[in-house]
């Protein structure tokens, strides 16, 4: 069997059942998504253990960590998960170093070698802060050293709820920007709780999309984005992701080249160099259809692509149109009057006109 | 003696030692047994901690007399205590250190397992998640973020303890009597000494029993661990 992680639980409240049944694949980072109240919290505390729920099971890569029916129970501190909650959670008794080593004496390491501490310091830029007591760290410090302490408890999972909601915006990018990294250099698969789509987008392979306690999609990243078949609270903000190279860099107009299967698009240049591979985020919103290529118009980027499907949005006036520009997807978020007067229809090769693109580095 | 500046005499200073003994021997006790009490009471979400949560805290509105009568009930010959330590042939325990020992432990109980209760409630679920995600057991999570997190609390619990012990006064009248070397502590001392209107001694013992509680009082708020809660 592939390595993978098989999550499976009823919880009831008064007002609300969560009830879930889950196989995520068993490395990089699944991201749960969804309204407040979703049950993305609560299925992070259930996996961990830290939360009891009916009829669970739960396997994490072989390992059976909980199953009702034959009353098998791991406790927490046996499953070797490594747990970011939302406000860092350090112990304010203990010094930055003593919080890192309090998670580097209990890590069961196996004999692997795990996460150099050393590394993780280098990396979090940790050092100056070592002597230092929480309470005297900003948040985004705080938050640093919480997620370098659960990277050295040498996990075997690694749960993140919501970690830099509490973080102020240019905090989030730089802590974004170091899970990035810490995602290509860790061999742990990671189940990351967000709101937020733009986190998301960046740091996800696989997606599941939560609502009121049930799972409406679950598969990789870039498919499940371009579903049109979701429910109107997620086609309401739709946007695709696509892989994409930089392949030139334009420093008359300042501007840099991406290259994907479909085409080229046009991004303001920014700090990627030649050969770099980039994810980059599309909005619905953004992207308009013409019939011919667009000769004038001041949107730079436009691509061949062919209509797919039309579903629904969560206004009567607008239709959400999926397209396929050379295999990458790609949604559009038009008027359903623009769809009867362009007389679009599916198989239709059209032009996308993309107005905005963010660059996900 | 009245010509003598410092009145106190032998009996004076054995009703200290033995009341600082019995202080000190009732407040490790307590928080030894208190400890695991109030680690119940702060985290049981049974029903059960309402009526133990009442009866722990019962000595602070019951007379003491009230206390000490019961007490000597169940140490009496017909009580059940009682009955128990003659079989085991300790004999009774009423009137002898043991008793106020016991006395003394249900009578200061809530002074030191409220302190410990509120502050291990104050600790909150969050710090033990983290400990356990990390890999703590509970008895290390316990020993590792509890204790040092609770430091206020305990000394708080043993200030308030060796503190309301040292002054207890109705409860040892009633199981322990006045037998010098055994139950006369310096509450009692100070009585006895106002009965026979020697009130210079009286003064010597109670002026070093405000000032020494007013000292550890005010080196509570002094020196304590600060307030600052996580």
């Amino acid at each position: 069997m592939d390595p993978a992680i098989a999550v499976r639980f009823t919880r009831r409240y008064a007002d609300f059942a969560l009830d879930l049944d889950l196989t995520l694949p068993g490395r990089g980072v699944t991201a749960l998504f969804g309204p407040s109240g979703s049950g993305k919290t609560t299925t992070l505390r259930v996996i961990a253990g830290l939360e009891r729920a009916q009829h669970a099971r739960i396997e994490v890569n072989g390992e059976l960590w909980q199953d009702d029916a034959s009353g098998t129970f791991i406790p927490v501190h046996q499953r070797r998960v490594g747990y970011v909650f939302q406000e860092a959670s350090l112990f304010d008794h203990l010094d930055v170093a003593a919080n890192l080593d309090y998670a580097r004496r209990r890590a069961n390491t196996d004999g692997a070698p795990g996460v150099q501490c050393d590394r993780l310091i280098e990396l979090f830029g940790l050092g100056p802060l070592l002597v230092r007591k929480p309470a005297s760290l900003s948040g985004g410090e705080r938050q640093r050293v919480a997620i370098a302490r659960a990277v050295l408890s040498h996990p075997r999972l690694l749960l993140f709820d919501e970690p830099l909601a509490a973080l102020d915006h240019p905090r989030r990018g730089e802590i974004l920007a170091l899970l990035q990294v810490l995602h290509a250099e860790l061999d742990v698969p990671s189940l990351y709780v967000s709101h937020s789509a733009d986190e998301v987008a960046r740091l996800a392979d696989h997606l599941v999309l939560l609502d009121a306690g049930r799972v409406v999609a679950s598969g990789r990243l870039h498919e499940t984005l371009a579903r049109i078949d979701l429910p109107g609270r997620f086609s309401g903000n739709a946007s695709t992701v696509v892989d994409a190279c930089i392949t030139a860099i334009d420093d008359g107009d300042h501007l840099t080249t991406l290259a994907f299967p479909g085409g080229s698009l046009f991004v303001p240049r920014g700090s990627g160099a030649i050969g770099e591979r980039v994810r980059c985020r599309i909005d619905a919103r953004d992207v308009s259809i013409t019939l011919s290529p667009p000769a004038s118009s001041s949107i730079l980027n436009s691509v061949r692509a062919s209509i797919v499907g039309v579903a629904d949005t969560d206004h009567p006036a607008q239709c959400l149109v999926r397209l396929d520009a050379g295999g990458s997807a790609l949604l559009a978020r038009i008027t359903r009057r623009s769809w009867q007067q362009l007389g679009l229809h599916n198989g239709m090769p059209v032009w996308a006109q993309v107005k905005a693109i963010a660059l996900l580095e | 003696m009245s010509d003598t500046p410092f009145p106190l005499d032998a009996s004076d200073w054995s009703a200290i030692a033995l009341t600082l003994k019995l202080a000190g021997l009732v407040t490790f006790l307590l928080l030894v047994i208190g400890t695991p009490i109030a680690w119940w009471l702060a985290r049981t979400r049974s029903w059960w901690r309402r009526p133990i949560g009442a009866i722990v805290a019962l000595p602070l509105v019951l007379p003491p007399t009230v206390l000490g009568f019961y007490l000597l009930l169940l140490m009496g010959p017909e009580g059940p205590l009682g009955v128990l330590t003659e079989s085991l042939g300790i004999g009774l325990l009423a009137f002898t250190f043991p008793g106020l020992v016991i006395a003394s432990l249900v009578y200061s109980a809530p002074f030191v397992i409220q302190p410990l209760q509120s502050a291990f409630e104050s600790i909150g679920e969050r710090p033990l998640d983290v400990a356990a995600s990390l890999g703590a057991s509970p008895f290390d999570r316990f020993v590792s973020v509890v204790l040092p997190m609770s430091r206020s609390g305990y000394v708080t619990a043993t200030i308030l303890g060796f503190a309301h012990t040292l002054g207890e006064f109705g409860v040892v009248l009633m199981i322990g009597g006045s037998i010098p070397g055994a139950t006369r502590v310096l509450s009692v001392q100070i009585y006895d000494h106002v009965q026979a209107m020697d009130y210079a001694s009286a003064h010597w013992l109670s002026a070093g029993l405000l000032v020494f509680s007013f000292v550890i009082l005010f080196g509570l708020r002094l020196f304590g661990p600060s307030e600052r809660r996580n």
